[in-house]
């Protein structure tokens, strides 16, 4: 299934010039994140170094190395959502998920991972759940909104 | 007849319900039997009363909001297809202060048309700018004008747009490139989100002027990959324009070619920084490049290219339509046109205010903004994101215009503020400044990669009172290494917003 996935990838943007990101964003789409075998794969098809494609990987916050949780929640931590009280919201969710920023909840049910800004700053705090962007947030809302994401059975365990 | 209702497809109205509230009107017009339109345009820029639903009535669009899906059974036995009273009604959307008190340049169609619709774009004075530029004998005539409107780039550099495009367009070569940076990635700003959201065939026409204007034929858009309803949104624009020939290899039958390509980034900061954009452009770690050579020199793939943010680019089709000098009599000083400021944070009326430079942060924050969304006072203002100095009250009567507000300690950057209560403690924001600069740190300089590190530790001590006397003056010793050993913006300003805090709010600093 990956090498299939990295195929597409390659298929889909490997001819544009300087076009790793792009690759490595295909990859990613598909499967959540790049895996291991992805690096020798890419770096031949695009004639580069593993070591090339690997520093791009490893330079950019949206290349994940390990598959993620069920979903991903990307809670904004910069100024404007900070100044309406983002970082109540930070803590309270590492509790209620049971891992810090940059982990997955142990259940898998949750990665969480700070973002910084989402251009919604007139709506403040935000987050960014599987790539939907939630606005206004309170703890209440936050809540609910996690409630969703983590079965109870799973919760209780 | 049938009812054209307006709802917006923005991603800050989408955050707080918009595709929910469309859904309920169609639900409940079908079932009342009522015919109604539903049209999803970009956002009129009044954040706080998203959703806000228009209505097309005989005496022009009526406005409601913020609307809740809860509320439109009530908004219909209101009758607010007709323009009925309800206590969500703000009259006429063009009659509401904060708006008509603005002059809306850039984002003259935002709000207004549906953003993918190539009749409204074309209805609302669309292409206009493209026309002039096409019918223009040379390039070097789209670049005078360019120069004579006195645009100067709305990323936060300020540097005069006409003069860039015209080093470009004296640079040697047949293959030259127009970048538009759209990672906006300041806290406080999303003009540029805004703005490819909403009208998104402008930023097109823009880069196409700029393409014709310096002789590119190649432009790439380099997208924050943050911003996933601006990817679709522009995704689906570049189809149209180039199935409708407004792109391609003939633009507008003229002969001359101009395409783009849109590239997505992948969330770092630093790309932001022009150079380090083309390190990601080219498929490579954003790491920022020496200067020089200049980027209008040997930029994307060493060649000549034009790099200018969204707003600068969006503004470049009304000076073509309306002549460099139109956008001129906007401004003040150096300082001409306009510019889309964006309130954010702790505020009561954020959203989007385009105005010519030279009012006051005052006029920005209580007067269209309406003090602090908690009811508390104002206690600090970051304008310009997270490089940007905190502003205490004594600095909000400074004209906002790049030279007197720099003079004034500020820097207007990409025209964003973010508004602080007076629970914020400025010790804490000052450490967060080092703290992002830290995580975000391209790793090239030794200031920026060592110095932010070093910054959030002797912030911390000063915090836990060790030492306080001597690690004060050793943050101010670093601040200084930081702001003139750094190779790009990013470690060269991240002390601005420590040192404010510094200044204006010492006694965080003693607690």
């Amino acid at each position: 299934m990956s090498s299939d996935a990295i195929d597409q990838a390659l298929a889909q943007s490997g001819h544009l010039p300087g076009g790793l990101l792009q690759v490595l964003h295909g990859i990613a789409d598909r499967l959540g994140h790049i895996p291991p075998e992805a690096i020798g794969r890419v770096a031949a098809a695009l004639n580069l170094s593993r070591a090339e494609v690997h520093g791009v990987v490893s330079f950019y916050h949206d290349f994940r190395s390990e598959p993620p949780g069920r979903h991903v929640l990307k809670l904004c931590r910069a100024e404007a959502c900070q100044a309406m009280g983002s970082e109540a919201l930070a803590g309270a969710l590492e509790r209620r998920l049971g891992c810090k920023f940059g982990e997955t909840s142990p259940g898998g049910a949750v990665t969480l991972e700070p973002v910084y800004c989402l251009g919604n700053c007139a709506a403040a705090p935000s987050l960014l759940l599987d790539g939907q962007l939630r606005g206004r947030l309170t703890g209440e809302r936050l809540d609910r909104l996690v409630d969703a994401l983590v079965a109870p059975a799973e919760e209780r365990a | 007849m049938t009812h054209i209702v307006y709802v917006p497809i923005d991603a800050t109205a989408r955050s707080v319900g918009a595709d929910d509230v469309a859904a309920a009107i169609a639900r409940e017009a079908a079932a009342r039997g009522e015919p109604v339109q539903i049209v999803r345009n970009g956002t009129r820029g009044l954040c706080w009363l998203e959703p806000l639903v228009e209505v097309a009535t005989p005496a022009g669009r009526v406005a409601y909001g913020p609307v809740d899906v809860a509320d439109v059974a009530a908004l219909f036995a209101a009758d607010f297809l007709r323009g009925g009273a309800h206590p969500l009604a703000h009259g006429r959307t063009d009659d509401i202060t904060w708006l008509e008190s603005q002059e809306r340049l850039t984002f003259a169609r935002v709000g207004i048309t549906d953003p993918l619709s190539l009749a409204d774009y074309r209805e609302h004075g669309g292409l206009r700018g493209l026309r002039a530029a096409l019918s223009a004998k040379t390039g070097s005539d789209i670049v005078e004008e360019v120069v004579r409107s006195g645009l100067r780039g709305r990323g936060g550099a300020a540097f005069p747009a006409g003069i860039k495009w015209r080093t470009v367009a004296g640079a040697p070569g047949p293959q030259k490139y127009v970048c538009c940076n759209a990672d906006e990635g300041d806290s406080g700003t999303f003009s540029d989100r805004m703005l490819m959201e909403g009208d998104p065939y402008v930023l097109l026409e823009g880069m196409t002027i700029a393409g014709l204007a310096v002789g590119a034929d190649q432009g790439y858009i380099y997208l924050r990959s943050e911003y996933p309803d601006a990817e679709r949104t522009l995704l689906a624009a570049i189809e149209a324009a180039r199935a409708a020939g407004w792109l391609g290899r003939d633009v507008l039958g003229s002969g001359r070619a101009f395409d783009i390509e849109l590239r997505r980034g992948a969330g770092a900061y630093i790309c932001g920084e022009e150079t380090a954009m083309l390190e990601s452009l080219e498929g490579k770690r954003g790491m920022v490049r020496p200067k020089p050579p200049l980027p209008a020199i040997s930029g994307l793939f060493g060649k000549p290219t034009v790099i200018n943010n969204v707003i600068t680019l969006a503004s470049v089709p009304i000076i073509l339509d309306r002549g460099g000098q139109y956008y001129a009599d906007y401004g003040m000083g150096r300082s001409r046109g306009t510019l889309p400021f964006q309130l954010a944070g702790n505020i009561k009326r954020g959203g989007l205010v385009e105005k010519a430079f030279g009012l006051t942060l005052r006029q920005l924050v209580y007067d269209f903004g309406g003090g602090t969304a908690s009811g508390r006072p104002v206690r600090a203002v970051q304008v310009g994101g997270p490089l940007g100095p905190y502003l205490p009250e004594s600095k909000f009567d400074v004209p906002l215009d790049y030279e007197a507000f720099a003079a004034a300690g500020g820097m207007i950057g990409h025209g964003g503020l973010v508004v602080f209560d007076d629970t914020v403690d400025m010790a804490l924001m000052a450490r967060y400044a080092m703290e992002f600069c830290a995580i975000e740190s391209c790793g090239k300089c030794t200031p920026c990669r060592i110095g932010s590190t070093r910054g959030v530790e002797v912030i911390d001590r000063i915090r836990k009172n060790e030492r306080r006397g001597p690690n004060l003056a050793l943050l101010r010793d670093l601040c200084d290494t930081m702001t003139h050993g750094s190779l790009c913006a990013m470690g060269g300003l991240t002390p601005a917003p420590v040192l404010s805090a510094l200044e204006h709010f010492p006694e965080d600093f003693q607690r």
